[in-house]
Parts: C-alpha cells; structure tokens; sequence
C-alpha cells in the first residue's frame, strides 16, 4: 500500500495534486463542455504526453529534445495508416484506377499497397508499432549521439533536424504518405464510427486515462533511484560516470520512453482529431511542445499538463481575433517565463500557492479541526521529496 | 596481449606516456602502489599529477604504456569499468550533486542498481539504510543525512565525495587535493580519516599542503614535466637535492 502512495501517486501533495488534475479532465470538463469544445481539450491533451515527455528527458534528464513532434508524428502516422487501410477498402475505393489502396496513392499513380503499409491493416500491429517503432528510433538516435558523449545545445539542433527532415521525407514521398496534405478522411476503428459523439467522449475519456497512467509511470520512475540518478547527472555527469555508471545507457532509456509518451499522444490526436499532418511533425509543433513544458514547469509532471492547456487555451482564443499577433505572444510568454519564472506555473504555485491554500485550510478548519494535520511543515517535505 | 608480468601491488603502472599534440604530460612512468599504502603525489602545477589520476580511471586514454590493477589491464576500459573494477577517484573541485540530500548522494553512489533496469528496481532495504548510515558517520555527517547536499560547507562536501567513494569499498581510492579550502580543524578530521580509510586498501592523493602530506603519507613521489623525480618517505624527499632544486630552484 505504501508503495503505491509514495511510490505511484507521489506522497500526498503528490496525490492531492493528481486528484485535482484528474477532477479537472475527467468530470470538470466534460460537464461543462459541449462536445465540439471537449473534443478540442481532448486535442490539447494529446500534446500534454509531449510535454510530460520533455519533463522527464528536459526537466530532470537535462537533454533538451527539439524534436519531439517526431514521435507525436510517428505515432499519430501509425494510427493513421491503420485507419486509412480501413477507410480504404476495395468498396469504398470502387471508383478509383486501383481499388482497395488509400486515395492518395492511386492519384500519384502507386497500384500496389507500398510492403510497410501492409502490417498496418492489423490493430495488434498498430498498437505494438505505435509503442515500439518510436522507441526504436529513438534508440537509434539516442546510441549514436549519447554513447559519443554528444549532448545539450549538440543534441537540441540534431534532434531539430531530424524532425525536418521526417517533414522533408513526408511531403516528399507524397504517393506514400499523403504528403502535404497528410493522412484525412479517416471514419472508421474496426467498422466504428470514429466521428460518432459518443466515439468522441470514449476517446476523451481513453485520452485522460491514458494521460493519467502516463503521469503515474513516470511518477514511478522520477522516484526511483532511476529518477536521483537523472538528477544526478544532470547535476555532475562526470560523478556519476566515474560511480560506476554508464550515463549513455540512462539518456537512451529516458529517450526512448519520452519518445513511446509522445507517440501515444501522437495515436489518440489521430483519433480524435480524424487526420494526420506533417504539419505536426516538425520545427513549429516541436518546439511549441518545450513551451507547454516550460509554461507549466519543466520539473513539475503534473505542472506540463496545466502549461499546455493554458498556451492552447490561450492559442485558440488568441488566434480567432489577432491570428498574426498570435506567434508574438507565445515567443515573449517563452522568454518571460524563461527569463523570470525558470520553474513555470508549477514553480509560481509551489511559490506562493501556500497562501491560497492557507485560505482554503481556513475554511475546511471551520468545518473539521482534524485539518491541521496538514501542516505546512509537512506540505514543504512533501513536496521535497517527491516529483509533483 | 600485454607484455607486462603480474605482480603483487595493487597498482602498477609501467611505461606510461601520454602526449597532447607531441606535448608529454606523462613521460614514460613506471609507479607501484601497494595494498595498504597510502602515497602521495606532489609536484609543481603541470607536473602531470591530475594526468595521472585522469589515466587511471579512464578519464584519458594513455598513448602507450600499461596500467594494471590487481593485475587487471585498465587502458582499455571504459570509465565504468574501471569504478566497478574497484577504483574510486574524488575530483579536485568536490563534486557532489547538489540537488540531492546527503542520504541521496550517497545512495546514488550504492554500488547496488547500477544498470538501467536495476536503478528501476532498486529499493532502499535496511542494508541500504545501515550502509549508508554506517559511511555517513565515518565522514561525520551523521546528522546532515536530510540536508540538501548544496547547503553543506565546502569542507564537508568534500568528506561527502569522499563517503559516496566508501561506500563503494573500492580498492584503489585516488584523492584530488582532498584537503583544498579546508580549515585547519578539518584539515586535521580530514587526516584522521585518511589514515582510517587507508586500512585494507590503497590510496593515492595528490596534495600541495605539505603540513598535511607529513602527516598521511607512507610514501611520497615527487613528479616534475611529467616523469618522477623522487620516490620515497616524506624526509628523503624533502632532503633530496633533485627536489629541493625543482621547488626552490625557480
């Protein structure tokens, strides 16, 4: 039992922290969101796996991934070729010169499904590939920058050009990917319909479980030795070296399972979103995903959640009356943030957040004096040891 | 594959060069270690003492030479290896993560959970605890184990590195200037403990305070342009006319 309170859920502002997150998704927002808005959040959450992701590989590991929108893309790609498969069978594709293979390769004169896109016509495969494929590669890059010891600014830029390079590939290889335009009209998930409203709560819901467990997974790892050891070496990479590490084998691990995050983010937009893009793949969405981190936190798990709902919340209210003055206010927001709060929201609230939550503690006080059992003594602990 | 016989030291270095774009830092070196030896290593900057150090755990790769301990070939192993072998090194500067308390510097230094997937599982038993609390005593912050390791003074951050090696119970132990920016008090804590720790293995310092190299050293070699200019106890080399003309000759 006390592994998972301590160990899983953080301790109690830990768990307070989580329950609070969860209300919010869970229960706040689909009781106060029309579908049309809910399914927008769901999309926003989707890129919150990203930011987690950065906590861990950024906040704690120290490397700086500019490239993230890789595996959100090779997720999300994943997904969308299963579905395309199936949106794509030889009745629905009648009229076509070549039925039976996507729209888009028949307009670009491709008569056979290309051999890579053969497997994705199986769920299983999808999924399995949707975990493993990103993770792979990662482990590709990983090998070869962090075993010769390449590192911080060396890392971001690779990284960077990687992911347009992908982009590069995608729009490139238009008869293979859908190119520019991406992946569309996907209706179906093994004869379901996808663009149902209910579809569209279960994915939502899907979504959040999802995005919980991930917290939870990564809870698990920042509070293991693991976690000190990442610390560690972001603190004094030499140290831990000559303790009788390997450091290289920790970044790759740590990069290949922010890389499986994001591409689980990257499978549930495909779903809920209904297409996928190279527009998400690159440069712009790469680096938007560090902003989410560093809005919310870069050390807070929880904190990347709330930083990426509010940038996206702040985006499409933004963008729908001053579109262009848009990207402006997300590059200042960034350097602000960076330059005067380092620890973002999570930093502001654990600030002075004590100051709200001693008026809250006023009130539950009038009610049971028992409260005082949190003490702020205890609260400050809390959060010392274990990753919010 | 290696031309050189085993012996019984713990450490033996035979023919050790390494050279920096044709510059020698280390010229040539032949230097034995014993079990239960605590030497020390002094020499004007530029000797090549930190070289030294840097060959032996990996940290530069010799041009040519041989480094065994107990009777193991390091120049071909990775900086890992080495540590696992069974040789610790302090670094000049203490080098301590700041960010972690006492009790979690030392934790992370457990030589248990090394792997990938072992940190993962890695739990804080009672062995752990006891080990942990066993070392921290030894470099007298029983009472710090929940201070951020940041807030510590600078003299005991360096018993900290010192511990985080101990409680990896390495047999070869190497010291960069362990007793820098220390006060006199400390210096003395820090020359106890030494003698203490040098039970039951080797160590090696490098050190300039030569108040403090008369009160550890078993044996003292002085290095100069890289190669050694004497060997012996602390009065021989003191008295030796080599040595006298490299330190006061300039």
């Amino acid at each position: 039992m006390s592994f998972v309170y301590e160990k899983l859920m953080g301790g109690k502002s830990g768990l307070v922290g989580l329950l609070i997150l969860a209300a919010l998704i869970l229960v706040v927002f689909p009781l106060f969101l029309d579908a049309f808005r809910l399914n927008m959040v769901g999309k926003y959450l989707t890129y919150a796996f990203a930011a987690v992701s950065l906590v861990l590989l950024w906040g704690y590991g120290g490397t700086l991934s500019l490239g993230q929108g890789i595996f959100f893309g090779l997720g999300g790609y994943g997904m969308a070729m299963f579905l395309k498969l199936e949106a794509s069978s030889p009745e629905n594709t009648a009229i076509q010169s070549t039925p039976g293979i996507p729209d888009f390769m028949d307009w670009n004169q491709i008569t056979e499904l290309p051999w890579f896109w053969e497997p994705f016509s199986s769920l299983g495969f999808t999924i399995a590939a949707i975990l493993i494929l990103p993770a792979l590669f990662a482990y590709i890059i990983g090998s070869a920058m962090f075993k010769r010891r390449v590192g911080g600014v060396y890392f971001a830029i690779i990284t960077q050009v990687i992911a347009v390079i992908l982009t590069v590939l995608i729009v490139g290889q238009q008869g293979l990917t859908g190119g520019i335009n991406g992946i569309t009209d996907l209706r179906t998930m093994n004869g379901w319909d996808i663009t149902s409203d209910s579809a569209k709560y279960i994915f939502y819901y899907l979504n959040c479980a999802l995005l919980i467990g991930v917290i939870i997974a990564s809870r698990y790892i920042l509070t293991s030795k693991f976690g000190r050891i990442l610390l560690a070496i972001r603190d004094k990479e030499d140290r831990v070296r000559f303790s009788g590490y390997d450091v290289a084998n920790f970044k790759i691990f740590i990069f290949c399972f922010a890389a499986m995050i994001s591409a689980i983010g990257g499978a549930m937009f495909t779903l809920q979103v209904g297409f996928m893009s190279p527009s998400f793949v690159g440069i712009v969405p790469s680096i938007e995903m560090v902003i989410f981190a560093a809005v919310g936190g870069r050390m807070s798990l929880i904190g990347a959640v709330y930083g990426t709902l509010l940038i996206n919340f702040g985006k499409t209210a933004f963008s729908e009356s001053f579109p262009e003055l848009w990207l402006f206010l997300m590059g200042g927001l960034f350097i602000g943030v960076v330059m005067f709060f380092p620890n973002g929201l999570a930093g502001l609230w654990e600030d002075y957040g004590h100051h709200i939550t001693n008026k809250f503690r006023f009130i539950t006080r009038l009610f049971n004096k028992k409260s005082k059992a949190l003490s702020s003594e205890e609260m400050s602990a809390d959060k010392a040891s274990y990753p919010s | 594959m290696n031309m050189t016989t085993n012996t019984d030291y713990t450490l033996s270095i035979e023919d050790l060069t390494v050279s920096f774009d044709g510059f020698k830092a280390v010229d040539d070196l032949n230097f034995y270690l014993d079990k239960n030896e605590l030497h020390v290593v002094i020499g004007p900057n530029g000797a090549g003492k930190t070289t030294v150090l840097d060959l032996i755990c990996g940290k530069t790769k010799a041009t040519s030479g041989s480094i065994k301990f107990l009777n193991k070939e390091l120049t071909n192993l990775s900086e890992h290896a080495i540590v696992r072998a069974g040789v610790g090194r302090k670094f000049q500067t203490p080098s301590i993560y700041e960010n972690l308390s006492v009790l979690e510097n030392l934790e992370v230094s457990y030589p248990k959970g090394r792997g990938v997937f072992g940190s993962l599982m890695f739990k804080r038993d009672a062995t752990v605890l006891r080990k942990i609390k066993e070392i921290a005593k030894e470099i007298m912050l029983e009472d710090e184990l929940d201070t951020e390791s940041g807030l510590l003074s600078h003299g005991q951050k360096q018993w900290l590195e010192i511990g985080m090696l101990l409680i990896q119970d390495p047999q070869l132990l190497m010291l960069d200037e362990p007793v820098a920016g220390m006060s006199v008090k400390e210096r003395e804590q820090t020359a106890e403990l030494l003698n203490k720790i040098s039970q039951g293995r080797s160590v090696l310092v490098i050190e300039h305070d030569m108040e403090f190299v008369a009160r550890i050293a078993h044996k003292v070699t002085v290095l100069h342009q890289g190669k050694i200019l004497a060997t012996g106890d602390m009065e021989a080399v003191q008295n030796n006319p080599d040595v006298i003309e490299v330190y006061l000759g300039h």
